[in-house]
């Protein structure tokens, strides 16, 4: 070889040496490591064990890894919109949308090592979607637009709709729609309510009430290579202090619902380095319920004016340090394909920069509607602190800007709910919290009383009711954020039937060991556990 | 020294003889523990009267320019989460407080203490009935009851102010009882009562003035109780609500978030809370020692 | 005596009843519906059959009187029924809990015990010296300081100096003894000062009355012997009141540290109570009830037999 040959193999070698020793470093850095036992807190704790039947993150957070779904949302999207399969490897649409069919994994396991068929998915969602009776369901009304559910061969299922849905394939990836055994559930319907029997990658130790839930990896996954995890604990802790404290002594990695700013400083302050924040906007609002029973609060004027007189960019600001709020936004979270963009969203009522002018309409509008300055009227509050404290306060203060006399009464949570309902309000503190970031689920309840059980506003509006089914029917994604806009200008400012404070702001603070997690707007999404793993 | 037997208490039928300022001075002199907890009371009371002459801001008035801003010149104080005056709002609390303590304590012990003493001296069948009923409302836990009558009545300062009353009555009866079981058996009461006394004065001029001592003893424990006990129901949601400045409602939510980054905001109604309580324990104190008939020499 | 005893015995069966009747219909006067909670909460599909359909299978549609009579018999047969919200027998729901807080009431009662008598003692005996001052204001301090706040501070310091945290999860104390102290001590020690605080002063003020009786005073008087063998006396006398506050408070911690086991994050029966009434879970909330007025009464009739062994006027009544 020559000089000149040896010198250009030497610095092509030192290259590829120098290629290679920075991606095996990097990789090793981004490699998921196995092994660990995930310890996380868990504020509630579930009534019982059966998704179909429950609502709550206290069941999903211990229980979720344990199941698998149809399909679900993909674990590394932040928007929690976009859907991959799980128990379904592929799934074709038919052309008019009214025809799901889906080829299903085969060599799947349940724990106990019967193999799972599309059997067991039909029998499944025949019991979330036509439940016998005396079985509850309480998500049934999700699905009336089920017509037939089939099973043509061992790996295939299909779903036939009476109309096409554009939120159907959401359905499918609804977090709570665990595929349970068909032949435990032909001997007992309700076994799944005190016990577990799923697919998923991890195993029930046990769980002892009021204390904690312990799970194990799976062995048999049918996801070769996962969870990267030993196993995990669920401590079930109440108080979010004792929460932060834990994740502070480092006995605990993550709380996956949400803490506070001031939670999220403290654990900053103290861990440095050893803390990985994220951060998303939240599938939940802080809304505003005006009972349309009560005068003068039938007049759409007044109601258009308690809406003007909010100044949201301030709260925005201020109350985002103290409370888990911060966007500004109208029916859908800000920055998934539905939302409307800020520039827009500052033409509605009540959203624009200018606070002097929304506030001088405001008092304009009060007065023709023939409202007396210095009115006095009720707010009623919820009895949980964050974050209807800090909102409820500011609220009562921004309403004082335009004249209005409110008295906030904080009601004792399940009392207020049973309140709402029952019409015993005046103005209200309300939330819109959805599992999943869907306009057909978030939009749900603003729909005509003689429809939606939980509008507390007690209104009629054919006009919102059509515009929810032509968006709900409407396959073309732009023809429906159309429609979705519609939606919310009308429910907003044509006729002020109720309308969002902020958004709130989910803040998940966590040990920087704990990898492959990512947020998503909505905290019963992402908890399977079987892409995360810890670090050194 | 002859002994006397133990006689028909007399209430001390000083204040004729001696001016009532006389009175005070000996007071503050033999007792200055309780002096300064009188003081330290008056205070209070004084504060709770006046809150709005000397308050320097409004109680309500948010400012988000200055949220959770530390003790400074302008704000002596700080500000608490909103940007409202922590000063101000501690003296307007010092309201809440007094209104609370003194409602609850009075009428719990008070009711309490008549009914417990009628129920000893009577005893038999109404002392059976009596203990059984106040029995019941005593086995009640008492966020059972603190939430029921919030729920059924709502929120409210008069009906915390229930709330916390009801459970005291039956506590406070107890230890009335158990106290005036023990005069009931003394020959004075027989005598009285051979007398052809009437119950009612038997009651309340012989029976009445012996338990005085854990009468006051539970006045000024109840005091502090009914203080401490808002705050609990607060932390719980039950308790008054905001905007309205009351200590223990202070104490919660956003105080206890940012108590090391605004430690402020927690400190300063815990030291009001704790200094009020303090101070009517040790006034109630020394009042009881100074008032207790047997506790005179001649 | 015996008969004393079997009064007493009988009486706790009226007061029992009173208590059964009185949170049965206090629970359902308070407005809220486990169902509409448990299904229809934030949920904008839940439909009116379904929620009908599980009330019925609560039995929550039956009348009144006759879903008090079941229960009761229930009650008579020891079966306290399964609870609303999860559908499990209530003894399984209970048991680990009341474990733990009966733990925590007998530690909390030692401290406060230990540090009482004494301190009370003493500073009734010395009354009005510094040593008087010092134990009064020491045992004020316990009442005046808010019980969560002091569970606050504990835990930051414990954190912020010592880096340290108590266990979270229970172990029983025949399982892991030094892990079951580790969690529980500090609670005891919050709960235990301010039930110190209450008993101090009781037994302070119900020695300084017995120290005024007149035949103590000449013993007094008399010199060292004579006022330490009466010293002794007086205390047996004084014991009355103090117990009864004792007694009192007992029955309370077995239910009502709610704020206090927030805090600590312990898994006992104030924070069940809280969780079965926000959630309006009748039967559970009327066994708890049930229990902790059982626990109260039992105490107290164990205090009326000290009483009556202690005072024989009070016997003979």
């Amino acid at each position: 070889m020559t000089d000149e040959g040896r010198k250009r193999l030497l610095s092509i070698t030192g290259v590829l040496f120098a290629v290679v020793a920075l991606t095996t470093a990097a990789g090793a850095q981004d490699k998921p490591r196995y092994g660990g036992e995930l310890i996380f807190a868990v504020p509630s704790e579930m009534p019982s064990y059966d998704g179909h039947r429950e609502g709550t993150f206290g069941m999903v957070h211990p229980l979720a890894p344990h199941y698998n779904t149809l399909l679900r949302t993909d674990p590394n999207d932040r928007t929690g919109t976009k859907f991959v399969g799980d128990l379904a490897e592929s799934w074709t649409v038919s052309p008019d949308g009214r025809v799901y069919t889906l080829k299903l994994r085969r060599g799947v396991k349940f724990h106990d090592g019967s193999e799972m068929t599309s059997r067991d998915v039909k029998v499944s969602y025949d019991k979330i979607v036509f439940p016998p009776p005396g079985v509850g369901s309480i998500r049934k009304g999700q699905y009336t637009n089920v017509e037939a559910i089939e099973a043509p061969d061992a790996s295939t299922i299909v779903f036939r709709l009476k109309w096409p849905q554009a939120s159907f394939l959401a359905s499918l990836a609804s977090p709570y729609n665990w595929i349970y055994r068909a032949e435990i559930l032909a001997k007992d319907v309700r076994w799944y309510e005190k016990n577990v029997m799923g697919t998923g990658p991890f195993l029930l130790v046990e769980h002892v009430k009021g204390s904690h839930w312990v799970g194990k990896k799976n062995p048999n996954y049918w996801d070769k290579g996962k969870p990267y995890l030993d196993g995990y604990r669920a401590i079930f802790m109440k108080d979010s202090a004792a929460q932060v404290a834990a994740v502070r002594a480092e006995r605990a990695h993550i709380q996956f619902r949400g803490f506070s700013p001031a939670e999220r400083d403290s654990l900053v302050n103290a861990l440095g380095r050893k803390i990985t924040v994220q951060e998303s906007a939240w599938d939940c609002a802080a809304w505003v319920a005006i009972n349309q029973d009560k005068k003068p609060f039938d007049d759409k004027r007044v109601r258009r004016a308690l809406t003007l007189a909010l100044d949201r960019h301030q709260a925005a600001q201020a109350l985002s340090k103290i409370a888990y709020v911060k966007e500004v936004a109208g029916v859908q979270v800000p920055g998934t394909p539905f939302a409307t963009p800020p520039d827009e969203l500052e033409k509605l009522a009540g959203y624009g920069r200018d606070i002097k002018k929304s506030r001088a309409e405001a008092r304009r509008l009060l007065r023709e509607a023939g409202v007396p300055d210095g009115l006095s009227f009720t707010f009623t509050n919820r009895g949980v602190a964050m974050p209807y404290e800090p909102v409820g306060i500011w609220l009562i203060d921004q309403w004082r800007q335009i004249g209005l006399n409110a008295t906030m009464v904080t009601i004792e949570a399940s009392q207020h709910v049973t309140e709402l309902r029952a019409g015993n309000f005046t103005v209200s503190s309300d939330a819109q919290c959805g599992y999943q970031v869907e306009p057909d689920l978030d939009l749900a309840k603003f729909q005509s009383k003689e429809i939606s059980h939980n509008n507390y506003g007690r209104y009629t509006d054919k006009v919102l009711d059509d515009l929810y089914q032509k968006q709900s029917r409407a396959l073309d994604p732009e023809e429906r954020k159309r429609y979705v806009r519609e939606f919310e200008r009308r429910l907003l400012e044509e006729e002020a039937h109720t309308f969002p404070t902020l958004q709130w702001h989910r803040i998940v603070p966590h040990s920087a060991k704990v990898r492959g997690w990512t947020i998503t707007p909505s905290h019963y999404l992402n908890q399977q556990l079987d892409t995360v793993w810890l670090s050194e | 020294m002859a002994i006397r037997p133990a006689t028909v208490a007399e209430v001390p039928d000083v204040a004729g003889r001696r001016g009532w300022l006389a009175q005070v001075r000996d007071f503050c002199r033999e007792r200055p523990l309780g002096a300064i907890g009188a003081a330290v009371v008056a205070v209070n009371i004084l504060v709770a009267i006046s809150a709005n002459v000397i308050a320097p801001y409004d109680p309500l008035t948010t400012d988000y320019g200055a949220m959770l801003a530390p003790p400074s010149a302008g704000h002596w104080l700080g500000t608490d989460a909103f940007g409202r005056d922590v000063l101000t709002r501690i003296l307007y609390g010092s309201r809440t407080a007094m209104l609370v303590g003194f409602a609850c304590a009075f009428f719990g012990a008070t009711i309490g203490a008549v009914i417990g003493v009628a129920s000893a001296y009577f005893a038999g069948k109404v002392d059976l009935i009596v203990q059984r009923v106040m029995d019941i409302f005593l086995a009640f836990p008492l966020i059972i009851l603190a939430l029921a009558v919030v729920s059924i009545l709502g929120t409210g300062i008069q009906n915390v102010i229930m709330a916390i009353t009801i459970p005291m009555i039956p506590r406070a009866a107890l230890v009335a009882r158990s106290s005036a079981l023990a005069i009931r058996e003394l020959p004075y009461v027989d005598a009285a009562r051979a007398a052809g006394f009437r119950h009612r004065r038997i009651i309340l001029r012989h029976m009445l003035p012996n338990v005085m001592a854990p009468y006051l003893i539970m006045l000024t424990a109840y005091l502090g109780q009914a203080i401490l006990l808002e705050a609990s129901l607060s932390f719980l949601g039950l308790g008054v609500s905001e905007p309205t400045a009351a200590w223990g409602l202070m104490l919660r939510g956003a105080a206890v978030q940012f108590a090391e980054a605004a430690p402020w905001m927690a400190i300063f109604p815990g030291l009001a809370i704790s200094l009020a309580v303090f101070a009517f324990n040790l006034f109630g104190d020394s009042l009881r020692d100074a008032l207790d008939p047997r506790l005179k020499t001649q | 005596m015996a008969k004393y005893i079997v009064k007493r015995l009988l009486l706790m069966i009226p007061t029992l009843l009173g208590v059964a009747v009185l949170i049965f219909f206090l629970m359902r006067v308070v407005p809220g519906d486990i169902v509409e909670l448990r299904f229809a909460g934030e949920s904008a599909f839940a439909q009116k059959e379904n929620l009908d359909k599980e009330r019925a299978r609560l039995g929550l549609d039956r009348p009144l009187w006759e879903q008090f009579v079941t229960w009761m018999l229930g009650i008579m047969r020891l079966d306290f029924g399964t609870s609303m919200w999860t559908g499990s027998p209530i003894i399984e729901e209970i048991q680990l809990r009341a474990a733990l807080s009966f733990q925590l009431a007998v530690m909390a009662t030692i401290i406060a015990v230990v540090l009482a008598i004494p301190l009370g003692v003493v500073a009734a005996l010395k009354q009005d010296t510094w040593v008087d001052y010092c134990v009064r204001i020491f045992s004020i301090a316990g009442l005046a300081t808010p019980s969560f706040w002091l569970g606050i501070v504990f835990i930051l310091m414990l954190l912020i100096v010592f880096k340290w945290l108590p266990p979270m999860v229970y172990t029983p104390f025949w399982v892991n003894p030094w892990q079951n102290m580790l969690q529980l001590i500090w609670p005891a020690l919050a709960v235990g000062y301010r039930y110190s605080a209450v008993a101090t002063r009781m037994t302070r003020s119900a020695m300084l009355e017995v120290l005024r009786e007149d035949y103590i005073r000449t013993a007094r008087a008399k010199g060292l012997w004579q006022k330490l063998i009466l010293s002794r006396h007086a205390l047996k006398n004084a014991m009355l009141p103090v117990l009864a506050v004792v007694a009192l408070e007992f029955a309370f911690l077995m239910g009502g540290l709610v704020v206090t086991e927030q805090v600590f994050n312990l898994n006992g029966l104030g924070m069940l109570f809280v969780e079965s009434v926000a959630r309006r879970d009748y039967t559970l909330t009327q066994a708890l009830v049930m229990l902790v007025a059982f626990v109260f009464i039992f105490v107290n009739f164990t205090v009326d037999l000290m009483y009556a062994w202690l005072d024989p006027r009070i016997r003979f009544r």
